[in-house]
C-alpha cells in the first residue's frame, strides 16, 4: 500500500511539475541561453556514444540476420531489415537507453544536490519557480535534440549494417543493393513513426529525472538512491511507452 | 543615524526606500508525522528590529525559519509577514523576503558574481550594466570586492557566508532571515558577521531574524531575544535579560558548566 502510494505521489508530482514547467512557456525566449547550454549538453555530449551504439547495433544486427537469412534465400533483404528495425524500434529506443543513463542520470544528480544543499529553496526564496529556471529550458532542449541523435543514430546504424554486408564474406552484399532493398521497404512514415517515438521517450526521460531529483529529501546518500531511481523507472517508462506507441502506430 | 524615516527600509544602491516590514506567528505548529516540531508559538518581531531567535540544536529554529520565509506550511497557526500569509507564494511578491541558509546555499555552477546577478536577471529589475553596478556595490559593502570571478568552491567558510549575505542584498530586501549564520565559524570571522547584520540593520533598516545559538552575538546586536526549547518559546525579552536568566534551563543553557565527574551524553543516554 506503501509502495503504490509512493507511485501515485510520484506520478502526481511529475505532472504538477510538467504543469508548471509549461505556464512558463512564454519566458523560453529569454532563457535561450540556458536552452543552448542543454542542447549542447544532451545533443553534442551525446552523438559520440549514440554514433558507436547505433554502428554495432546496425553492424550486429546485418550479422545475424546474414547468417539466419542465407537459409531461407533471401540474403538481398539485409538491408530491409536493418531498415525498418533501426528506423522503427532499435533506433528510437537505443538512443532513449542511452539518453536515460547518460543524461537523465546527470539531470537527476544535479538536480537532486541543489535540492540537498539548499540551492532549490534559494531559489524559491529569491522567487524564481526551479519549474521555469530547471525545468522547461531540459524540456525544450531535448524535444530539439532528440529527433536529431535519433536520426543520426539511424543513419549510422544502415551504414554499419551496410559496411558489415559487404566486408563478410559469407554475407557479401554489395552497398548497392543494401539500400536498395533499405529503400524499397524503409518508408518515410517508419522513420517519422520513430522519430515520434524517440521524441516522448527523451521528453518523459528528462521530466521523470527532473521530478526526482527535485523531490530529493534527506542527505548526501539520497542524491545516489534519487539517480538509481531516475534511471531504473526511466527504463521502465521506455519499454511501456514503446509498446503503447507502437500499438498506436501501427 | 541615517536619513530618513525610521519606518521604512532603505535601498543600500540607491535613495529609494521600502516600507519596513514587521512579523507575526500566531499559534505556529509544526508536526512531521508524529513528530511534533513546533508548539504553539506566538510572537511578533517589530518593522527594522533585530530579532535573534536562539535555542539548542533539534528544538526547532531552521524550522520556523522556513515557515516565515514560505518553505514550510504550518500544521495548525499561521505566520504574517507585513499582514500577508506566509505560507501563501503570492507574499513573496508582496514582500521582498531574503534567507541567508546555514551553509549559504550559493549556487556551485555560478561564479560569485552571477550568484549575485541571478535575482536582478531573473527578475528583469535592472540593465545589465545596473546589475554591474549594484552587484559590485553589494561585494563592495561585504568586503568582497576581488571575488566576483571565484567560484563557491573557491571560497572559505567565512566568504561564503559573506557572498550569501551580499546575494541577500542585492535583492533589497525588506526582511533578512539568517540561520544560523556565525556556525562553523572563527570567533573573528563571527564578530566580523555580527558586525555586518548589525550594520545592515543600522544603515538600512532592514527588520532582520536570527536564528543562532552563538550567545555572543545574540547579547550584542539583537534587539530582542527568544529562546526556543524543544518546540516551545519560553522566553521573549531583551538580551539584558539573559545576563541573569530566572529560568534554570535557560541559565544552563547559556553557561553550561562542563562536568566531568557527571557528564550529560552520560545522562542523554539514560
Amino acid at each position: 500500500m506503501k509502495q503504490i502510494n509512493a507511485v501515485l505521489e510520484g506520478f502526481g508530482s511529475t505532472v504538477l511539475l510538467l504543469v508548471r514547467a509549461l505556464s512558463y512557456v512564454g519566458t523560453l525566449p529569454r532563457q535561450w541561453h540556458r536552452f543552448i547550454e542543454h542542447c549542447y549538453l544532451i545533443g553534442y555530449t551525446t552523438l559520440p556514444i549514440v554514433a558507436i551504439l547505433s554502428f554495432f547495433i546496425g553492424s550486429v544486427l546485418a550479422l545475424q540476420a546474414g547468417y539466419s537469412m542465407e537459409n531461407f534465400g533471401a540474403k538481398q533483404f539485409i538491408g530491409t531489415l536493418v531498415g525498418l528495425s533501426m528506423a522503427r524500434e532499435l533506433g528510437p529506443v537505443m538512443v532513449a537507453i542511452l539518453l536515460a543513463g547518460r543524461v537523465g542520470s546527470a539531470i537527476t544528480a544535479e538536480l537532486a544536490s541543489m535540492k540537498v544543499y539548499q540551492e532549490v529553496d534559494a531559489l524559491e526564496t529569491m522567487n524564481i519557480p526551479p519549474a521555469r529556471m530547471l525545468v522547461l529550458p531540459r524540456l525544450a532542449a531535448v524535444l530539439v535534440m532528440m529527433p536529431v541523435l535519433a536520426i543520426i543514430g539511424d543513419l549510422v546504424g544502415w551504414y554499419g549494417g551496410a559496411l558489415i554486408s559487404n566486408y563478410t564474406h559469407t554475407i557479401a552484399i554489395g552497398p548497392e543493393a543494401y539500400f536498395s532493398a533499405l529503400r524499397r521497404f524503409t518508408k518515410f512514415t517508419d522513420v517519422m513513426n520513430g522519430l515520434m517515438k524517440a521524441e516522448l521517450f527523451g521528453f518523459g526521460i528528462v521530466l521523470v529525472c527532473c521530478s526526482i531529483g527535485l523531490n530529493t529529501r534527506g542527505g548526501p546518500r539520497e542524491i545516489g538512491a534519487s539517480v538509481t531511481r531516475a534511471v531504473v523507472t526511466s527504463l521502465i517508462l521506455i519499454l511501456v511507452l514503446d509498446y503503447f506507441v507502437t500499438k498506436i502506430l501501427t | 543615524m541615517p536619513a530618513g524615516s525610521p519606518s521604512s527600509t532603505r535601498s543600500p544602491f540607491s535613495d529609494t526606500e521600502s516600507p519596513a516590514v514587521g512579523v507575526k506567528l500566531e499559534n505556529l505548529c509544526k508536526s512531521f508525522g508524529d513528530f511534533v516540531v513546533l508548539k504553539d508559538v506566538s510572537f511578533a518581531v517589530e518593522p527594522s528590529e533585530i530579532f535573534v531567535l536562539m535555542g539548542p540544536s533539534g528544538s526547532g529554529k531552521s524550522v520556523l525559519l522556513k515557515h516565515i520565509v514560505g518553505l514550510e506550511t504550518p500544521t495548525s497557526g499561521r505566520v504574517l509577514v507585513d499582514n500577508h500569509d506566509a505560507a501563501d507564494p503570492v507574499t513573496r511578491e508582496h514582500v521582498r523576503m531574503a534567507l541567508v541558509f546555514q551553509a549559504g546555499a550559493l549556487f556551485s555552477s555560478l561564479s560569485v558574481y552571477d550568484n549575485l546577478a541571478l535575482y536582478l536577471r531573473e527578475h528583469r529589475v535592472a540593465s545589465e550594466s545596473a546589475i554591474r553596478e549594484k552587484v559590485e556595490r553589494a561585494l563592495q559593502i561585504l568586503s568582497l570586492d576581488k571575488t566576483g570571478e571565484k567560484f563557491p568552491s573557491e571560497l572559505s567558510g567565512g566568504m561564503r557566508k559573506r557572498v550569501a549575505i551580499a546575494r541577500a542584498l542585492v535583492m533589497e530586501p525588506q526582511l533578512m532571515l539568517y540561520d544560523e549564520p556565525t556556525s562553523e565559524l572563527d570567533p573573528v570571522m563571527s564578530a566580523t558577521i555580527s558586525e555586518i547584520i548589525a550594520t545592515l540593520k543600522d544603515e538600512y533598516r532592514v527588520t532582520s531574524i536570527v536564528v543562532s545559538h552563538d550567545r555572543d552575538l545574540a547579547l550584542n546586536i539583537a534587539d530582542r531575544v527568544g529562546i526556543l526549547m524543544d518546540g516551545e518559546l519560553i522566553h521573549v525579552g531583551p538580551p539584558s535579560e539573559l545576563h541573569t536568566p530566572k529560568d534554570p534551563r535557560i541559565a544552563d543553557f547559556l553557561n553550561p558548566k562542563v562536568d566531568l565527574k557527571n557528564p550529560r551524553f552520560k545522562k542523554l543516554a539514560t
